[in-house]
């Protein structure tokens, strides 16, 4: 099993998951600089790590989209790798347009950074088919822009078509319809703003984040 | 040729940042004040000599990069 974190300029998450998908999966993990312009060959998952890429400048997200290897990103993304968007990465994902709407500024502007109990809203996902059936997981949230945003017409879609992976079961942001996390139609692109990076061990508070990372490369 | 791009939240997303400051203002007593929008301008020479290629090139850019048309719109102003 083979994955890669991508890392950009101001990405502060891509060591955590690194450390969390090895300790996780026993996954051999190459970090990929956002210059690049090939991946590595044979890659079962892709993380897009946390962070402030290119200093959060413009927009979250906006420049990293652009990065030379997020190409190839979306082009593996499009072959079917599983591709996990976690916080930063996940404002990365829908900038590039792997995955509908948008994160806006917190309602009440205010950066949350806490332990966040959440809805597993679809359990038959790739990513989450490990958590058996169960309906609560536990992780962390660490954002200030985490407020996602689509149109009535799309959050419709994404509710109707089973997209919604998680949902927070007390909104810290106020996301749209309390949306944690989303997958796109193929099922193999996954964005949240929850860490499941700062979530693998019991000794971090819960080891629910380690499931996710196991589900996505048990079904690679 | 000098380009300004203006972009703002649209107007169906709330935009709350010019909510804090619309109650800040109203708190220093401008109590008339309603609907404050805060968006950012950018602004760019750019080597044209037809208006109306330089404008479909701003707008591209915008689309492209300057704004997220999921969430913002852009006003395009050329000097």
């Amino acid at each position: 099993m083979k994955a890669a974190v991508i890392v950009f300029p101001g990405s502060n998450c891509d060591r955590d998951c690194k450390v969390a998908v090895e300790r996780s999966t026993g996954a051999k993990v190459e970090m990929v600089w956002h210059g690049e312009t090939e991946l590595p060959k044979g890659l079962d998952l892709i993380v897009l790590p946390g962070g402030f890429s290119y200093g959060d400048y413009l927009r979250c997200g906006a420049m990293a989209a652009l990065s030379p290897v997020m190409a190839e990103v979306k082009a593996a993304a499009e072959r079917g790798v599983a591709t996990v968007g976690i916080c930063n990465g996940f404002q990365v994902l829908t900038e590039v347009g792997l995955l509908p709407g948008a994160l806006l500024r917190n309602e009440k502007l205010k950066y949350v950074c806490k332990p966040i109990a959440l809805e597993v809203t679809n359990a038959q996902t790739r990513f989450t088919a490990g958590y058996q059936g169960r309906r609560e997981v536990a992780m962390t949230v660490g954002n200030g822009e985490g407020n996602y945003f689509a149109d009535e017409e799309t959050l419709d879609r994404l509710e109707g078509e089973g997209q919604v992976v998680f949902r927070y079961l007390e909104n810290p942001n106020g996301s749209a319809r309390d949306i944690a996390g989303i997958i796109n139609k193929a099922g193999n692109v996954l964005g949240m703003m929850p860490h499941p990076d700062r979530a693998f061990e019991p000794e971090l508070g819960s080891a629910d984040g380690a499931i996710l990372f196991q589900s996505a490369l048990a079904s690679a | 040729m000098r380009a300004k791009v203006h972009v703002f939240l649209k107007s169906g997303v709330l935009d709350v940042q010019g909510k804090a400051v619309e109650h800040a203002l109203h708190g220093l007593g401008w109590t008339g004040v309603e609907h404050v929008r805060v968006g950012k301008t950018i602004e760019f020479d750019l080597k044209a000599d037809d208006p109306a290629a330089a404008e479909a090139e701003v707008k591209a850019m915008c689309d492209k990069l300057l704004a997220n048309t999921v969430i913002e719109s852009y006003r395009v102003e050329l000097a």
